[in-house]
């Protein structure tokens, strides 16, 4: 990380570009350390397992659990299937997704960068594949200063040889999303898949070898615009991970602290938990833009204090609220009591309002939608008995796994008389059936005749699912008669 | 502004302390621009640019001569291309064309898909040679027929409508072309002013457009006398001769007393070209099947039997 006090004009051109120092971080366990491999599992799992759930659909529609099939423009999910029209569930969604990275925010801190960001799982996955290949933090960095030799080589290319299995294992997931899992796999491994397919596995094997593997904390630091956004949405009384200054300074040895009692304070500036970031930063400097709260430095930084017998939590979770009433002796606030607080609680009310708002509509939406386009040219027709005809295009929406039957009814004209292209004119009536297959739009061209007379006005189409009280839909349109002559 | 040196440029130029750069040299206002190369990944993109420019003046048309421009290696044009996919849409559209061109139009409705294309040709060719004439939506206008209602005056199945396309309305040299004529009852003096006010009074009524009159009475007798050798004695009209029905509520020329008036005084009669002469047979068949899917096209069945009980197109 850059330091000013390091750049010296006299001594070399000075440039604008800071080269990259590599992190080497070293192993530690602890309660954060375990939270963060289970997170990494579930994460990784759901990714890779999600495509790979079945849900029967009856004969009608794909049986994969959660799927967004682009070509037919629909989207599963279990039991919900969203139609491009509904896309503002997909859209409630991704608020909800924006509301609660807030909510979580504001009330944990960095709590999404820490532990659930895909970049923050892949690198600690990569950062595992350089422990094993390589060793730990020393033996790392020994073999990234050794020249390149055939040992060197043959452990750098094995590396990278797993960098690009997981990477691809990671992009090859992606596309299951989008088609059935099992027949694309085998499409897949034939070589008679879809180009696109082949195209984002190798995009994406791409942007994870070259992101997880190389980039890393980089791409917190300089590409990623959250950090800069969660900077504004931290206030005092968020959670982050906080050096204790004032119980840690001055730092001294063991050995200097025995004979001086009263001179230092906790920190024995052991440098672990510099040792064990993942982006390299000491927490030591203050909360900066580099810290992704993951705590690892606490893990760190509890086991020293443990081993030399002091009390944990130089390195803690706490708020800056909270760092100032420590610094005057007082206790800390209890850390619900914190979460819970008026801009939490607001965030979660939207959040949760949100929430309850779709699945109201998810559970009260029908399967059934009409849409009606009107005839503008000529916007009437007058008959030779004298009657006014209008024609329509009507949609049809089946939004079910089974083909039903549905009638369309007039309302609100009077004597008027629906036909179609293949009812014919000689048996028309009121209402005219369909039936429209599994999990379609059917188009139909309407005629509504009324008798010589009727004026022009507005009128309803009514749709009604046969034997299903709750699935119907209206549609509002014009009628357009002949004025006075 | 003024340089910090007379000497010339190149002497004047020096390294600058802070970033070991030279500079280039010039001084504004005691602001000095160091002599940054540039980015070897930039130069490299900007010769690759002039390579491939090169490449492409070689290869495509580039440079402007006398007449005309230098042709490219590849022989491209867009005039070229624009042939190519016009060849392919024709090579893609062929079977049908192919099957539509074997099938008698009397058979088409047997065939939905055929008959989809038809229609979907149809309506492109009717945008390019019908809606000068019968408006884009094929409403017509006034003396224009309206293609949509189920008034028709030579008749409205298939075959019937092809008939009508391929040899036109009063095309002079088609032997079989629609032909009918209505006396200038007025302008020839067949009929006085009087006569004519009442025959127009009397066909009114025939619509229920006016009641009743002792005009309408007596113009009753000078259309039994004139007209119904034509419109038929209750004025329904004849698609034998394309007379029109005018019983109905659809009047092609105006349905006022003074459109009336006008017609049988000096009537109009509309013309349509012979498209047989100017489309092929497969466009033709395809224009009838899109005017038949209009909404009034009548099925072969509905052959009119009597004259007098089917509408025909009115005056």
């Amino acid at each position: 990380m850059n330091k000013p006090d390091q750049i010296k004009t006299q001594d070399r051109p000075a440039s604008l570009y800071a080269k990259r120092e590599p992190v080497f971080n070293r192993r530690i366990d602890g309660k954060f350390r375990r939270l963060k491999w289970a997170i990494m599992v579930i994460c990784l799992a759901i990714y890779w397992g999600t495509p790979w759930l079945r849900w029967d659909r009856g004969p009608y529609a794909p049986d994969q659990a959660v799927l967004v099939d682009l070509a037919h423009r629909r989207f599963y999910m279990f039991g919900i299937e969203i139609w491009p029209h509904e896309f503002y569930f997909v859209a409630g969604l991704l608020i909800m997704a924006g509301i609660g990275l807030f909510l979580v925010t504001s009330a944990v801190g960095r709590a999404w960068c820490g532990y659930a960001c895909p970049q923050t799982v892949w690198t600690d996955l990569f950062q595992h594949v350089d422990r094993f290949f390589d060793g730990d933090r020393n033996a790392r960095f020994r073999l990234y200063k050794a020249p390149w030799g055939p040992a060197k080589i043959a452990r750098r290319l094995a590396k990278w040889t797993v960098y690009l299995a997981i990477s691809f294992a990671t992009g090859g997931a992606w596309i299951f999303y989008f088609a059935d899992a099992p027949t694309l796999q085998h499409a897949f491994w034939t070589g008679t898949a879809d180009p696109v397919a082949y195209a984002t596995v190798a995009v994406l094997t791409a942007t994870t070898f070259v992101l997880g593997g190389f980039m890393r904390e980089q791409v917190c630091v300089y590409m990623c615009p959250w950090p800069r956004i969660q900077t504004a949405m931290l206030d005092e009384k968020s959670l982050i991970v906080t050096y204790k200054d004032w119980r840690g300074e001055p730092r001294g040895s063991v050995k200097k602290a025995g004979k001086n009692p009263d001179r230092f304070g906790d920190c024995i500036d052991c440098n672990q938990c510099v040792a064990v970031c993942p982006t390299g930063i000491d927490i030591r400097e203050g909360p900066q833009i580099g810290c992704i709260t993951c705590a690892l430095c606490i893990d760190a930084c509890d086991r020293v204090m443990g081993e030399t017998g002091r009390p944990r939590g130089l390195i803690d979770y706490a708020t800056l609220e909270d760092a100032e009433r420590e610094k005057a002796g007082q206790p800390p606030t209890r850390h619900l009591k914190l979460i819970w607080r008026p801009r939490t609680m607001l965030y979660f009310a939207v959040w949760g309002g949100i929430g309850l708002s779709l699945l109201f509509l998810l559970g009260t939406r029908v399967h059934t939608d009409l849409t009606v386009a009107k005839d503008r040219n000529p916007p009437y027709i007058l008959l030779s008995d004298g009657s006014v005809r209008n024609a329509y295009t009507l949609r049809l929406r089946n939004m079910q796994g089974r083909p039903r039957k549905m009638e369309i009814s007039i309302e609100g004209l009077p004597g008027a008389k629906i036909w179609s292209d293949d009812v014919g004119m000689a048996e028309a009536g009121t209402a005219l059936t369909r039936i429209v297959p599994a999990d379609e739009t059917q188009s139909l061209r309407a005629y509504l005749v009324v008798p010589a007379g009727t004026p022009a006005q507005e009128f309803t189409f009514h749709l009604q699912a046969l034997g299903e009280a709750r699935e119907q839909d209206s549609a509002e349109a014009q009628f357009d008669a002949p004025g006075e002559q | 502004m003024a340089d910090a040196h007379n000497s010339p440029a190149a002497a004047s130029r020096r390294i600058d302390e802070a970033t070991n750069t030279e500079t280039v040299g010039h001084e504004w206002d005691g602001i000095e621009e160091l002599n940054t190369p540039l980015p070897r990944w930039w130069l490299w993109t900007f010769y690759a640019t002039i390579v491939f420019a090169i490449g492409y003046c070689v290869a495509y048309p580039a440079w402007p001569m006398i007449s005309g421009a230098t042709e490219g290696v590849l022989g491209w044009s867009s005039r070229g291309q624009l042939q190519n996919e016009l060849d392919a849409q024709q090579a893609a559209r062929a079977r049908t064309v192919a099957a539509l061109a074997d099938m008698p139009i009397e058979q088409l409705p047997d065939h939905p898909a055929l008959m989809r294309a038809a229609i979907a040709g149809g309506s492109a060719a009717f945008k390019v040679n019908c809606v000068q004439c019968h408006g884009a939506g094929a409403a017509g206008s006034k003396g224009y027929p309206n293609l949509n209602d189920d008034d028709w005056l030579w008749g409205g199945d298939l075959k019937t409508i092809e008939t009508t396309l391929i040899h036109g309305i009063r095309q002079p040299g088609d032997d079989a072309t629609r032909q009918s004529m209505m006396p200038n009852f007025g302008a020839d003096g067949l009929l006085t002013a009087e006569q004519i006010g009442q025959v127009a009074d009397y066909v009114l009524t025939l619509s229920g457009k006016a009641r009743a009159s002792a005009s309408s009475q007596q113009g009753a007798q000078v259309f039994a006398d004139n007209c119904a050798v034509c419109h038929g004695a209750a004025g329904k009209g004849s698609r034998q001769f394309g007379a029109p029905n005018l019983s109905d509520a659809i009047w092609l020329d105006g349905g006022r007393r003074e459109d009336v008036v006008a017609q049988l005084t000096r009537p109009h009669h509309g013309v349509m070209p012979a498209w047989g002469n100017r489309l092929d047979p497969v466009t033709i068949k395809m224009l009838a099947a899109y005017v038949h899917s209009l909404g009034g096209g009548e099925d072969f069945a509905e052959t009119p039997a009597p004259p007098d009980t089917q509408p025909t197109e009115a005056e």
